[in-house]
C-alpha cells in the first residue's frame, strides 16, 4: 500500500473523519478526550487513531505523564496538490471556455 | 471534511509531519543553510548560529528586496541545535508590527531516519496564546501568496528535496 492509499483508507471511515474534526476543532488531546466525544469503547477509539496514526494524518507527541494526539494536515495537503488541483484546474479551464463561446455566440 | 465549528487555534501546539525522500543531512542542510533555505517556501536567506543562545536571523531574499521589503523578515534565537537530527529556536516575524507584538514563538524540528532512504521530518510549532501566528501558520490561503502555512511549506520542500524543483519557483 502507497502511503497515499493509506491516507485515502484512513479518510473513508465516518470515525475516523469524526476524530480528525475534532482535533481540528481542538488540537493535542488525549485518548479520554477524544473517547467522551464518541459512542465507542475505548479500545475501538484506539483502533482508528492507530489506523490515522498510520496514514501519517495524527501525530502523537508526549507532554509530561500524557499523550496528546495533533491532526497533521500535510497529507491531505500533498494529494490537494498530487488530484484536487489538476482536476479543479480543468474544470475551470472548461468554464472560462464556455464563458468565451457564450460571448462568441452573442457577439 | 466540514466542520460548523470554528477551530480552536491559538491555544495549543501545531504538528505538521511529512515524509521526504532524502538523507536526514540534505533535509537538515535545507533547513539551516541559507543558500539552501533560499529555494524554498518563502525563500528567506536565513542564518544560524548553531549553538544555544546563538542568533537566527532570516533576511529578504531577492524578490522581496524587489518589492520593498529589506533586512530582518524573521528572528530569534537557537534553543538546541543536534545536527542532523533537532533543532529548536524561538521564532518571530520581526517584520510586522502586529505579530512582533505577539512575542516569539517556539519552533522545533526533528528529522528522523524512515525506511527505504525516506527521512521523517516533523515540525512543532508552539503557538498557545498566539492568536496571529496560529492562524498565519495554520494557513488559511493556498500557497505561494502569503498566509500558506506550514502545510503548504512543507510540500514544498518535499518538492524541493525530491525533484530539484519547488513548486513555487
Amino acid at each position: 500500500m502507497t502511503d497515499e492509499d493509506r491516507v485515502f483508507k484512513a479518510l473513508a471511515d465516518p470515525t475516523r473523519r469524526a476524530l480528525l474534526d475534532r482535533l481540528f476543532v481542538g488540537d493535542g488531546r488525549t485518548l479520554t478526550e477524544l473517547e467522551s466525544a464518541l459512542e465507542m469503547t475505548r479500545f475501538g477509539v484506539m483502533k482508528h487513531l492507530r489506523v490515522l496514526e498510520d496514514a501519517g494524518l495524527v501525530v502523537t507527541r508526549r507532554s509530561g505523564r500524557e499523550k496528546l494526539h495533533f491532526l497533521n494536515p500535510v497529507p491531505i495537503r500533498l494529494i490537494h496538490d498530487r488530484w484536487i488541483d489538476k482536476f479543479t484546474e480543468r474544470r475551470v479551464l472548461a468554464l472560462t471556455d464556455l464563458k468565451r463561446k457564450l460571448e462568441e455566440d452573442s457577439a | 471534511m466540514t466542520s460548523n465549528v470554528a477551530p480552536d487555534i491559538g491555544k495549543t501546539t501545531q504538528v505538521y509531519r511529512i515524509f521526504i525522500r532524502a538523507t536526514p543531512q540534505a533535509i537538515w542542510d535545507a533547513i539551516t543553510k541559507p543558500e539552501w533555505t533560499q529555494r524554498w517556501g518563502y525563500g528567506l536567506r536565513d542564518e544560524y548560529d548553531l549553538r544555544p543562545g546563538g542568533e537566527y536571523r532570516g533576511y529578504a531574499n531577492e524578490g522581496m528586496i524587489a518589492m520593498g521589503m529589506s533586512g530582518v523578515i524573521v528572528d530569534g534565537e537557537v534553543i538546541e541545535a543536534d545536527p542532523p537530527r533537532k533543532l529548536v529556536v524561538t521564532w518571530r516575524m520581526a517584520i510586522d508590527p502586529a505579530m512582533r507584538s505577539e512575542g516569539f514563538t517556539r519552533l522545533t524540528y526533528e528529522i528522523e531516519n524512515g525506511r527505504d532512504g525516506v527521512s521523517r521530518l516533523s515540525v512543532f510549532h508552539d503557538v498557545a496564546g498566539k492568536p496571529g501566528y496560529a492562524a498565519m501558520i495554520a494557513g488559511d490561503k493556498q500557497g505561494p501568496g502569503t498566509g500558506a502555512g506550514w502545510t503548504w511549506i512543507l510540500s514544498d520542500l518535499k518538492s524541493m528535496l525530491e525533484n530539484g524543483v519547488a513548486m513555487a519557483r
